[in-house]
């Protein structure tokens, strides 16, 4: 069994609760212990790195302080804003110019020896997806998903080190091993319109009513995501995006984790497959049902 | 693009600027022979100011102030893709970041409801340690005068149980509080 630290963040504790809860009964099934950064802080997110690089470092890097002490060499978080925030703490702890100031202000113990990942890299790399295929238990009968993985999860490929940048297919396979239908997907790493929801959702509806729009395109039923912020863009926010592009988009937007968690057997409630706004029970479907043949005549 | 820019370069011309810009973001924005791969994969082109490329540009030319007022740099989203795609390697998204930290520091932001919502953001976290959702969006609606902003997305967050009446307050919060105080204190002995 391996002891990984986990960092949930804010957001999996709000809004995208479905997220940490199937994150957690994911790992749970696939044999993944996930030690809870104890008594965690947010990592500040855009907001702090729009302010000072240093104090977007500091308070990711407490996070890690804690979770070395705790005796873990690799975090795990699911959302990829924290996972930036976090691997700016370790290349900061790390660059000579600035160690001393960053050390000075995070105030801790600091070794900046610990590894930060993704959920997806976690699934992808060190499970893999030939090992996920085998513990598939509700293979999909012929549900199709499109992937969207959204901006930083590759991105800047220098510092995320994970994956294609321009065409990620770690998504597209773990889907595909559970039995999932991949349409390619040309949108899957255009941005949704990041944190302007709030100040100005004018951009979300544009930009997330571009990508909903291609998925109906390439004949997608749902769209799977892998950041609470996308999810809420393409979720939480269709309505909105169906006022500002008079569209009616009813597209289910499910995370990465309850897509595989169902194929695992995990029960829909523990994988708070409720709690999304879209209705996404086509997840369960045994099979679509044939279409009413047209009566001949004669 | 709704207006034409006039500009007399020699007027306002400021010849620290590039190297403010450099040191600042770490990157060389001399490099930058205008090839536009960055504006060409940003998709936020349609309601800035001045494209990203021009920005670059703009910064070569020394026009502090049209780059440290533009609405641009606070309407990107960091989303990456012109770092990615840029052929000088130039971490073009880092910067915006450093622009936009610039523009703060010589009162040239202009877009403040942006700022307001990051600053609100940070407040949240310097008073519970964790940011805190139901109680961020009304006091910004309040501060930003929008006081019926996203109101619709509440019955449906109430409906599925999402909407927390309570902060989650955590144990450590005058030890994040204490980053932000050293942060300021380091700041103010290295500008002395």
């Amino acid at each position: 069994m391996k002891r990984i630290a986990y960092y949930q963040g804010c957001s999996l504790e709000g809004l995208a609760s479905e997220y940490d809860i199937s994150t957690r009964a994911v790992c749970d099934a696939l044999g993944i212990e996930l030690i809870e950064i104890p008594d965690w802080n947010c990592c500040g997110s855009s907001p702090a790195h729009s302010a000072d690089p240093l104090l977007s470092s500091a308070l990711a890097g407490r996070n890690l302080a804690i979770a070395e002490a705790e005796g873990c060499d690799v975090v795990m978080t699911p959302c990829p804003g924290c996972l930036k925030s976090l691997k700016g703490a370790l290349e900061t702890c790390h660059d000579p110019q600035q160690c001393d100031a960053f050390r000075e202000i995070l105030g801790m113990p600091f070794e900046g020896r610990i590894r930060a990942i993704s959920v997806l890299e976690l699934l992808y790399k060190d499970v893999g997806v030939d090992a996920l295929r085998a513990q598939v238990q509700k293979p999909y009968a012929d549900q199709v998903i499109v992937p969207y993985y959204g901006c930083l999860l590759t991105r800047p490929p220098k510092f995320a080190d994970f994956d294609d940048p321009e065409n990620p297919v770690s998504m597209d396979r773990l889907l595909e091993a559970v039995g999932v239908t991949v349409p390619d997907f040309p949108y899957k790493t255009e941005c949704c319109g990041a944190t302007y929801g709030v100040t100005r959702n004018d951009i979300v509806g544009k930009l997330t009513g571009r990508i909903l729009d291609m998925a109906l395109r390439v004949g997608a039923e749902a769209v799977a995501v892998a950041c609470p912020l996308c999810q809420q863009n393409l979720d939480l926010r269709q309505a909105q995006v169906n006022r500002h592009m008079n569209r009616t988009f009813d597209l289910p937007v499910v995370y990465i984790t309850q897509v595989i968690g169902i194929a695992l057997g995990i029960a829909p409630k523990e994988l708070g497959l409720d709690k999304l706004f879209v209705n996404a029970d086509f997840l369960l479907r045994s099979a679509r049902e044939e279409e009413p043949q047209a009566k001949t005549i004669g | 693009m709704e207006h034409i820019h006039t500009l007399s370069i020699q007027n306002t011309y400021d010849a620290d600027f590039i190297k403010r810009v450099e040191e600042a973001s770490g990157q060389q924005v001399s490099k930058c022979y205008q090839c536009g791969n960055c504006s060409a994969s940003c998709n936020y082109t349609y309601v800035y100011d001045y494209p990203v490329n021009q920005i670059m540009r703009l910064i070569q030319l020394g026009q502090r102030e049209i780059v440290l007022k533009s609405r641009s740099i606070w309407l990107c989203a960091s989303c990456q893709a012109c770092t990615t795609r840029c052929p000088c390697n130039i971490e073009v998204s880092h910067v915006m970041e450093s622009l936009r930290i610039m523009s703060r520091e010589e009162k040239m932001v202009s877009l403040k409801d942006i700022q307001l919502f990051y600053d609100e953001f940070l407040r949240s976290v310097k008073t519970f340690g964790r940011v805190f959702e139901t109680g961020l969006l009304p006091v910004f609606n309040m501060k930003a005068k929008r006081p019926f902003g996203d109101m619709d997305l509440a019955p449906l967050v109430l409906k599925k149980g999402k909407l927390h009446l309570l902060p989650s307050r955590i144990k450590g919060r005058k030890e994040v509080a204490g980053i932000f105080e050293r942060l300021e204190a380091f700041h103010k002995k290295h500008e002395a």
